[in-house]
């Protein structure tokens, strides 16, 4: 069996406050194989953001921050690595596409500064010229055709499809084993998210990497992810394979979810109350190791 | 023409009729406070006839709009007249006492930046540790105490409890330099007497580090708060995110945005040291302009008090000038605006 890109075994994160310690997330577990597209979908506050930014060893930073569990990448433990060695995987082997793509960019540097600065992550001697160049040829792979311009440009200077395609360029350019995407091109309107989308799952297919999709939107996540773990309030409530949990959802949230989705013959938002016993219910159970789906 | 060359061109030309308000302003301000410039200049012993030929002299006998345009045009010939205090051309004067108080200032301005802005980025890089604690304390403090409190409690602890520095004046009365631009770091420098370069070097220190003291306070505060701010952009966690380590992310990634609002205040911080130079001058026994400027005013010496008006008015010009270029270089946005003023 191939060693999977990143395996999460029973992770909980709390916060330690001067009143309380609030648990957030209470035990997940979830597996990437190296190529697979896995998406992890749950409302806001579920816990889908901090388990990116535990993956990527920046809650590690938090002083208040409790974390427990293992997070394996590419067969090494997060955890027993120093902080200095979970930074130097961070924008080589994995990186990140955030969700409003021209806040995410530094407003007072040119994208050429901001791309080289990528690529110095990966390779520190790189100069300028070769940084141009190897920003030229994933600029093109993106469908930039004036590579030159759009190096010389900051980023108010180009529309937010323009610079989410400048995200997903530096995110890929260092051919990184694991793209974590953070609702991904949320703050872009509704046609070019559907354009930067099927871009990025052409260019992860080419370059076989790996994806954890963050995201609310179930539609969006049907097209994009091989498989969908559904995540509420800090538990893994289902998970399996795309076509399958949305053909059959098991779970109770899940039915909700999807019913939630907006659609063009009306109908929609179910009610739920504040705390829905069924919702509490996961299917897949993770606390135990012998659980793990 | 690129826009920061254009940007540049029309600031000057705003200055220049900011200039020549504030002539119009002081000269007729200067007309209008009570006494007799003549009077004064002369003491109570002069005749009356004496006190009209010498306001005749002035033209104060004339309407003080047909006086502006004497004094225009005299001005357009490189004139601000005579000093009845010093008996000698405004000009003359000013060139003498000027370099003085620059070369003070700019000191100060120096170290407000140098010692400010990395106080600032320090105390935000490492905010809610002790480093930052400490930063915002001495900053504080910094800013809390006027400067003429600093010079009398540097000159106190660093000049006479622990003499390391002198005590007073620009530089040792055993060097002899000739004045060729009254900037004693370049006269030194021209007449090749490192020695002496080191003597003027020693003596600006307290004057300077006593004027700068709450520009660095202010300038650390700024920075640290607009640092801040930055730190929880999203551009941020990007450069966290793509593993950019801590000290890059500060001094670059977080710094350059937040230094473009501290700027504008760093610049206005600079211009007025000019004002509070005037205190530290006169508790260091510093022969610059302030104190020739607070000698002419209380003499009425209208001449006089216009040129150093007009001399303080346009380094101030030059400084918001000096800033506005600055920001418009850092700031992208400014630079790529058409309507940009």
């Amino acid at each position: 069996m191939t060693v999977p890109t990143l395996d999460i075994r029973d992770l909980r994160l709390g916060f330690k406050t001067y009143e309380a310690y609030i648990e957030v997330l209470h035990g997940i577990s979830l597996s990437i194989a190296p190529g697979e597209r896995v998406a992890l979908v749950g409302e806001s506050g579920s816990g889908k953001s901090v388990t990116a930014r535990i993956v990527l060893g920046l809650l590690q930073l938090l002083r208040s921050a409790r974390i427990s569990g293992s997070v394996v990448f590419e067969g090494r433990d997060l955890d027993r690595l120093s902080a200095r060695e979970r930074r130097r995987l961070r924008g080589t082997r994995m990186t990140m596409v955030f969700q409003d793509p021209t806040s995410s960019l530094n407003p007072v540097y040119r994208i050429g500064t901001q791309f080289h600065e990528v690529l110095k992550r990966a390779d520190p001697a790189m100069n300028e010229r070769a940084a141009r160049e190897r920003a030229a040829q994933m600029l093109l792979e993106v469908s930039i055709d004036d590579p030159d311009r759009v190096f010389e440009s900051y980023p108010f200077q180009l529309s937010g499809g323009m610079n989410q395609r400048v995200m997903i360029a530096m995110a890929l350019a260092n051919e990184p084993a694991l793209l974590i995407a953070d609702e991904p091109g949320t703050a872009l309107d509704v046609t070019v998210q559907a354009q930067t989308l099927k871009l990025m799952r052409e260019l992860v297919e080419h370059h076989h990497t790996s994806v954890l999709f963050i995201s609310h939107n179930l539609g969006v996540v049907r097209e994009f992810a091989d498989r969908v773990y559904v995540i509420y309030k800090g538990r893994i409530v289902e998970q399996g394979p795309c076509a399958s949990v949305f053909e059959r959802p098991g779970h109770a949230y899940t039915r909700a979810l999807m019913a939630a989705v907006p659609r063009i013959t009306g109908g929609g938002l179910p009610d739920i109350g504040d705390e829905p016993r069924d919702f509490s219910q996961p299917l897949v159970v993770h606390e135990s190791r012998g659980g793990h789906a | 023409m690129t826009p920061t060359i254009l940007i540049f061109v029309r600031r000057v030309g705003i200055s220049c009729i900011v200039l020549l308000g504030v002539s119009m302003l002081i000269f007729a301000i200067a007309r209008v406070i009570p006494g007799d410039p003549a009077r004064i200049a002369l003491g109570p012993s002069a005749t009356a006839e004496q006190v009209a030929k010498l306001r005749a002299e002035l033209r104060l006998d004339e309407p003080i709009a047909v006086q502006y345009g004497h004094f225009l045009s005299e001005l357009a010939q490189g004139d601000l007249g005579i000093s009845l205090y010093t008996n000698r051309p405004v000009v003359v004067d000013i060139a003498q006492f000027l370099p003085a108080t620059l070369e003070l200032i700019f000191v100060a301005g120096a170290m407000m930046i140098v010692i400010g802005l990395p106080l600032g980025i320090a105390s935000a890089r490492w905010r809610g540790t002790w480093i930052d604690n400490a930063i915002r304390m001495i900053a504080l403090l910094g800013v809390s105490a006027p400067s003429f409190v600093w010079a009398v409690i540097l000159m106190l602890l660093f000049a006479y409890f622990l003499p390391l520095f002198p005590i007073a004046g620009r530089i040792s009365d055993t060097f002899a330099i000739e004045q060729v631009t009254g900037f004693l770091f370049l006269d030194t420098l021209i007449a090749g007497n490192l020695a002496a370069f080191g003597n003027a070097a020693w003596h600006v220190i307290l004057p300077a580090f006593a004027l700068a003291l709450s520009g660095i306070g202010q300038t650390a505060r700024l920075t640290r708060a607009n640092m801040v701010e930055t730190y929880d952009k999203p551009y941020v966690e990007m450069a966290r995110s793509y593993g950019v380590p801590d000290r890059r992310i500060a001094n670059r990634y977080a710094f350059k945005p937040s230094l473009i609002p501290s700027l504008t205040i760093i610049g206005l911080d600079f211009a007025a040291m000019l004002g509070n130079a005037f205190l530290v001058e006169a508790v260091f026994a510093w022969p610059g302009l302030s104190r020739y400027g607070v000698s002419v005013i209380l003499r009425k010496d209208l001449d006089a008090i216009v040129g150093t008006v007009l001399i303080i008015s346009a380094t101030f010009l030059i400084m918001n000038l000096i800033v506005d270029v600055l920001v418009t270089i850092i700031n992208p946005r400014i630079r790529y605006s058409r309507t940009a003023s």
